[in-house]
């Protein structure tokens, strides 16, 4: 029994290791971070939301783009709680800054950086994300290429920084060296059997994560905080090892 | 050793600057005016006018009709006292104290300064031949006093020098309006038939001050030399500038680097000696071909971090063209602005992360342009485009709440698109619309939100907003511009929502 105790152990600190050499930062406390999505967590390696790595979001239309901006806001909001500063890249930027207050970010935290080319986003990107003195870094771009992406993960790996690129209508959904890979689509609102207009539905798509597993889940945001709609949400069917898609997520 | 003072009077300060301006006018009449109790009055006159007996305080219409080809142009006085001003600080080339006498006048205390010149008739010389031939016409006089300058200036002869300790008898042939005195002391003066100020200054104190009051003797002696008088001197701002010459000219990047760093830490030393720290900064080098290249760069907060202002300029130096060699380099700061050392409180975050922040905004904006970097504050005022202003520093902080009264979009148009809407009855949201030729049914909805211009600022119809939801869940801020009254108001769509 010792003997099959121990040999957890040994597999458990190996997984760790390897985890660590991918640029997962597990075990260390001040990275966790509760951001509210408890039903997410079994999908995370080391079970918590990876911070300090690049995050892609794809957006098809322009309602996904805000719900995605949303859940974005949400994510962030809690990185900068211990007073953070956030920069949020963008060509031609349509965040309305005291709607982020619904999302509890006080909006005179960010920084907005407004470029003309995408080239210029890619670069301020990653001047930012090597600032150690920033809690997070959101770039809106339409392409970007595997390499570029790769640039961007390295400059995280090194600064902890946590990076999310969101994508709007791209022309090529194409690989890149991100983290995860997710979709944001906007749900009827919850309203509780009440006219009108009630609160905000986001369908969160985890198309893709690294070591992870991915799935749907469903979620109302609600007084500060995202709530799982349980009976609506379903884990995606663990992928066999023959997909290839899991190795190069 | 007495003091010395150089009175300068503008004799047509205002219409000086207008001929500089449009040299055409040099030999027209024209009058500046203003308006008073609803006529206008003549303020100023240019020369010609002058000789032909135009005074400024006539009304205009009267001088139209003796002349109908005057020119007219309103008085901008903001523009002369800045004129003045300007002249006072071009002064301080020949002496360190220089006052303003508003509204056309100059007062120099040139104790100790004209021997530099050659003495005092050369140095009266230098400075009338340099503002006349700037296009100033300018009346000067020394004296020991600023009274008997002033005096002297204005009614005695042009250019004469007083000598020291005669006062007395430059003035005592002048009118007693050569005094500084006002107009009632100046016309009861008048009555009592005093045409000289040497008939006032034989008469016994104690009578003049029982008929006159205080001032006039108070004028009198200041003119004398026998009460003070002081001058509240100009103070020129401090110029932040360092100068490196070359013995030989510099040709190559690395030489130019050297020399920008050798500046900038000596200006750094000086800023942060005096508390201040660097927002523009210029770089300037002058070529042996007599061209001047320049670099120049801004930064986000006030910085005195050499390393960090020499990257901002590093960016920059491959467009200095040194060409033949540059002979000498100078560091400007052209904008210098108080750095808080307490200060900790950037939200509550650590100074050396601030510190961080900024120098990385610097490097984007130095690289892409000033104008990419953006921060709101919270502004008192619901019309959506105007309820929030942008910053240009980074320590300003939110002086109101931000407001979570009402849902705002996440996402809003720069612009309010157009839609066409089929509404079932006015006042209520539609039941579908049409947005770039795709019809959006609308299932649950909220509102209206009416939000009024206000009238204040400008005036129109007000807004009626609505918070609608299709079947997808896409969620849409839509709004209607007026109300139905005589018209069909127009409908548009104004962001997205969560």
């Amino acid at each position: 029994m010792s003997d099959l105790a121990a040999r957890k152990e040994i597999l458990r600190k190996l997984k760790e290791k390897i985890l660590s050499l991918e640029g997962f930062s597990v075990g260390d406390d001040n990275l966790r971070h509760d951001f509210g999505l408890d039903a997410l967590n079994d999908a995370f390696p080391g079970g918590t939301f990876p911070v300090g790595m690049m995050h892609e979001f794809v957006s098809p239309t322009e309602a996904c783009a805000a719900a995605a901006n949303g859940f974005l806001a949400g994510l962030v909001g809690t990185l900068m709680k211990n007073d953070g500063v956030c920069l949020w890249i963008s060509t031609g930027r349509k965040i309305f800054p005291p709607a982020l207050k619904f999302f509890g970010i006080e909006p005179h935290r960010i920084i907005f950086i407004d470029v003309k080319r995408e080239k210029d986003v890619l670069w301020a990107t990653e001047q930012a994300l090597k600032c150690k003195a920033l809690a997070a870094v959101i770039a809106e771009l339409r392409d970007i290429s595997f390499a570029e992406s790769r640039r961007l993960q390295l400059a995280v790996e090194a600064s902890k920084v946590t990076g999310f690129l969101h994508r709007q209508q791209p022309r090529l959904v194409n690989t890149l060296a991100c983290v995860s890979r997710w979709k944001i689509r906007p749900l009827p609102s919850l309203t509780n059997g009440l006219p009108g207009v009630g609160f905000p539905g986001l369908e969160v798509e985890l198309v893709k994560i690294r070591n992870g597993r991915p799935g749907v889940w469903q979620f109302g945001w609600k007084n500060g905080r995202f709530h799982i709609i349980p009976e609506r949400s379903k884990r995606a069917e663990r992928p066999s090892l023959s997909q290839k898609e899991r190795h190069y997520a | 050793m007495p003091k010395r003072y150089l009175y300068l009077w503008f004799r047509y300060l205002a219409t000086d600057r207008l001929t500089k301006i449009t040299p055409e006018l040099r030999d027209r009449p024209f009058l500046l005016y203003a308006p008073e109790h609803g006529r206008m009055l003549v303020r100023a006159t240019s020369p010609r006018l002058t000789h032909e007996g135009i005074w400024p305080g006539m009304v205009v219409a009267d001088v139209r009709a003796i002349f109908p080809e005057v020119e007219v142009f309103p008085e901008d006085v903001a523009a002369d006292e800045k004129l003045l001003k300007n002249l006072a600080e071009w002064c301080l080339r020949y002496t360190p104290v220089v006052a303003t006498d508003a509204p056309d006048g100059l007062i120099l205390d040139i104790s100790g300064c004209p021997h530099l010149w050659g003495g005092e008739r050369p140095y009266l010389e230098t400075i009338v031949t340099r503002l006349q031939k700037g296009g100033y016409d300018v009346r000067v006089a020394i004296a020991d006093t600023v009274g008997s300058a002033w005096a002297v200036a204005r009614y005695g002869k042009c250019k004469t020098i007083v000598e020291s300790g005669k006062q007395a008898e430059a003035l005592f042939s002048l009118p007693p309006a050569a005094l500084r005195l006002d107009n009632s002391t100046l016309q009861r003066l008048e009555k009592l038939g005093f045409r000289q100020i040497g008939q006032i200054a034989n008469i016994p104190r104690l009578n003049l001050r029982r008929r006159f009051g205080d001032a006039l003797l108070i004028r009198l002696e200041q003119a004398l030399g026998t009460a003070p008088e002081f001058l509240q001197a100009i103070q020129s701002a401090p110029v932040y500038e360092e100068r490196l010459r070359c013995v030989d000219p510099i040709r190559t990047a690395p030489g130019i680097e050297i020399a920008l760093k050798r500046l900038l830490e000596s200006l750094c030393e000086r800023l942060s000696y005096e508390g201040k720290g660097m927002r523009t900064g210029i770089f300037k080098g002058y070529r042996i071909d007599g061209e001047t290249v320049q670099i120049s760069i801004g930064t986000n907060r006030a910085s005195r971090n050499a390393a960090h202002l020499f990257k901002l300029f590093e960016l920059k130096i491959p467009e200095l063209e040194p060409a033949l060699g540059i002979e000498l380099f100078i560091l400007e700061a052209t904008l210098v602005e108080d750095v808080n050392e307490t200060q900790e409180a950037l939200w509550r975050t650590a100074t050396r992360n601030q510190t961080a922040i900024s120098e990385l905004l610097d490097n984007i904006a130095g690289k892409v342009g000033m104008q990419v970097v953006h921060r709101y504050l919270p502004q008192e005022h619901h019309w959506p485009e105007h309820s929030v202003k942008e910053v240009g520093s980074l320590d300003e902080q939110p002086e109101t709440e931000w407001l979570t009264s009402h849902p705002r979009p996440i996402h809003l148009l720069p612009k309010p698109e157009p839609i066409e809407v089929m509404v079932r009855l006015p006042d209520y949201p539609p039941v579908h619309f049409r947005y770039k030729g795709e019809i959006i049914h609308i299932v649950r909805a909220d509102g209206p939100e009416r939000i009024e211009q206000e009238w204040w600022l400008r005036t129109g119809p007000p807004r009626d907003y609505y918070r609608v939801e299709d079947p997808t869940g896409a969620r849409y801020w839509l709004f209607r511009l007026g109300l139905y009254d005589n018209r069909t108001p127009q409908w548009f769509l104004h962001g997205y929502f969560v």
